[in-house]
């Protein structure tokens, strides 16, 4: 479970977060939906421990991940990432982007990885690109491959910074088959998404940011069905 | 005009061996130069994209000097200048040091450069995984910062080659000053020279082959 | 007290004038065989860009001979086969020449690319505007080329400007030769140095301020 308490977050003299509260239970899907700059992103990283945070805290399965003890790099491999921009290692081949993490984090034997990376290759249809380098594989492909990375450390959470966002239109569907597959199997998510269609039929709740606040949380029948706030409703009517 | 020289060719080829010899210790002499000048300039590198204030101050100042003065100057440092400290160093220590401290000058921007081409976002990916930042530094920015610095570094070593010629100056006897030496005995000046030239020319470009040979191998991507 | 004031004394005021002499010649040395070596080297870029095959095979390979072989090699090797033809040649004269056909190696390839950066679309369009060849040279070609590739000629007049000081080997007292005349009679070496030095530093900081705010005002 992720539990969010009271979080602030500025950069520099830039309030951020304003206090959220949050938790988000094992299987759970939330979609966080909101205009660019209402620190939906940011909240992401500070769940992963890739940003500090001024005020708060943020517990992942209980264990405190801005705590000075912490072992971030260990609390990490629970939480695999997808960014926006993929960041694929283009160094490395296909499996070898998979295969390495699982061996230089996780202490996995060569042999072993490499199964590990080509099952999770196939997990998300790329069993065919298995030697190709990121730079001959298209955005959605790539996009792909950044998540069969993250599952191949085995995590209990998936975190999605816009994974959408930066593809081409006719690249965006086999990234969503490939995220909603993974809701089927019942992994944990919290997706900061603009898909509106993906929140709605996917996510078993939807929140709604604006300005650093989390101004509505609910199922999604009611975030778009009746919202509460003035502000959600303004933004879904722009949206659509 | 009068043109009543004649070639000798022969008393230089009597000495190719020793020439050839002496194009080894200018081969060794360079390469070592690099070596010293990586290591080094990888620091002066990293000092000065965020090192404490001194010590980015004092790498900048050498980047500078090195960029900005001549070779020869920098070898003259090594020589006279640091005798005035009582430090005398043998002509192989001199033009070796120089050598070094003018590749780390210039290899410190070229790494500069190559951190700065590799995106923060490939630390954070490799973060989110659970590596730790020694381990993101060495198995994704490193790797990606070679390939971006291969070719510069190429160049250096070439052009570390060409500057070991300036050991002549200081009566190190590497090609050039073997050559020197054996062209001032015989009076054979131009052939000798002419000969060395032509190994200069062959060492270069086996080095640029090589480089080349090595990065198909190196980079598949 | 007095033996430090009689060492300290080794290093005069009319020594300073003699430094600054020679840095006049290397300046003097380095402005000729630059703009000398700038002419030609522009000269031969334009014919590699225009003959692929018979330029690289011709001019290309003995250009790139220069680059691949020590200045220094080189001039020695033609400075003595000026004596051997029995040309008569002043160190001075010897130095620029060599100086300048090494510079015009170097600004031929950084030429080439200038060229070669402003693509065919670019100048069929100035063709099609009833250009001839030479006017769409001189108009298109030329003062694009000319932006994309400044800084690397920047670069190759301070690299020729630090090179200067092999003329030393030949034996005409420029900076580095006077300097080094100046720390044997002194016994001051870190001083002559340092002057030496600073004379560099005078004589290229300038360009690449003047470089760098050129390259600012066509940016705008």
């Amino acid at each position: 479970m992720i539990e969010i308490k009271e979080l602030h977050k500025y950069f520099g003299a830039l309030h951020v977060l304003k206090g959220i509260d949050l938790n988000v239970k094992k299987g759970e899907v939330l979609s966080i939906i909101g205009a660019s700059g209402s620190g939906k992103s940011t909240l992401l990283y500070c769940i992963n421990g890739l940003e500090a945070i001024q005020k708060g805290e943020v517990k992942v399965d209980g264990v405190s991940v801005h705590d000075k003890g912490t072992d971030l790099n260990k609390l990490r491999t629970k939480m695999g990432m997808v960014f926006q921009q993929w960041n694929s290692f283009p160094h490395l081949s296909a499996l070898e982007n998979v295969a390495l993490a699982p061996r230089i984090v996780k202490g996995k034997s060569k042999s072993e990885s490499r199964e590990i990376a080509r099952a999770q290759l196939e997990h998300v249809g790329l069993n065919d690109k298995i030697d190709v380098y990121p730079s001959a594989l298209s955005g959605g492909q790539q996009q792909r491959l950044a998540i069969a990375r993250a599952l191949a450390m085995e995590p209990e959470y998936m975190l999605f910074d816009e994974a959408t966002s930066a593809l081409d239109p006719e690249l965006v569907g086999e990234v969503l088959d490939t995220m909603r597959l993974l809701a089927e199997e019942g992994m944990t998510m919290i997706c900061v998404t603009h898909e509106m269609g993906f929140a709605r039929d996917v996510s078993d709740r939807v929140a709604y940011f604006h300005e650093g606040v989390m101004e509505e949380i609910g199922p999604p029948e009611q975030i778009f069905g009746k919202p509460e706030s003035a502000h959600t409703a303004k933004f879904l009517a722009n949206v659509r | 005009m009068n043109f009543d020289y004649t070639f000798h060719w022969r008393p230089v080829i009597r000495k190719l061996p020793e020439l050839l010899e002496a194009s080894l210790v200018t081969l060794q002499i360079s390469v070592l130069s690099m070596i010293i000048g990586i290591g080094i300039g990888l620091v002066l590198a990293l000092l000065r994209m965020g090192g404490p204030k001194y010590l980015s101050w004092i790498a900048t100042a050498w980047v500078e000097t090195a960029r900005n003065t001549p070779a020869l100057f920098q070898l003259f440092f090594f020589s006279f200048g640091l005798g005035a400290f009582g430090l005398h160093l043998t002509p192989y220590f001199i033009v070796l040091a120089g050598l070094s401290f003018n590749n780390a000058g210039y290899l410190a921007e070229n790494f500069r450069g190559g951190f700065q081409a590799v995106p923060d976002t490939q630390m954070r990916a490799a973060r989110s995984l659970g590596m730790s930042a020694t381990q993101a530094y060495t198995r994704i920015i490193i790797p990606q910062v070679f390939r971006i610095v291969y070719h510069p570094m190429t160049n250096q070593l070439v052009w570390a080659v060409l500057m070991s010629s300036l050991a002549m100056i200081v009566g190190f006897r590497e090609l050039a000053g073997e050559t020197q030496a054996q062209a001032f005995k015989t009076f054979r000046i131009f052939e000798y020279f002419a000969v060395t030239a032509l190994i200069y020319y062959v060492m270069v470009k086996m080095i640029l082959g090589i480089s080349r040979l090595l990065s198909w191998r190196l980079f598949r991507y | 007290m007095n033996d430090s004031i009689a060492f300290f004394s080794g290093f005069g005021p009319k020594d300073l004038w003699i430094l600054a002499q020679a840095a006049w010649q290397t300046l003097l040395i380095s402005a000729l065989s630059i703009s000398g070596g700038t002419v030609v080297g522009i000269f031969f870029g334009w014919i590699l860009s225009e003959s692929k095959v018979v330029g690289a095979i011709t001019i290309g390979f003995i250009l790139d001979a220069f680059r691949s072989i020590p200045l220094i090699i080189q001039l020695v090797l033609f400075y003595n086969l000026f004596n051997v033809i029995g040309l008569a040649v002043s160190p001075f004269m010897a130095g620029v020449i060599i100086l300048g056909v090494y510079t015009s190696a170097l600004v031929a390839s950084v030429a080439r690319g200038g060229i070669e950066s402003v693509g065919t679309p670019m100048r069929r369009a100035g063709r099609s505007l009833g250009l001839s060849y030479f006017q769409t040279m001189r108009h298109v070609v030329w003062p694009i080329g000319l932006r994309a590739v400044f800084p690397s000629w920047v670069g190759v007049a301070l690299g020729v400007l630090k090179d200067s000081a092999l003329v030393s080997v030949l034996g005409h007292p420029e900076l580095l030769k006077v300097a080094r005349d100046l720390i044997t009679r002194t016994q001051q070496p870190l001083l002559v140095l340092a002057v030496a030095g600073a004379f560099y530093f005078a004589l290229s900081f300038p360009i690449s301020r003047y470089a760098a705010h050129l390259e600012r005002k066509w940016q705008s």
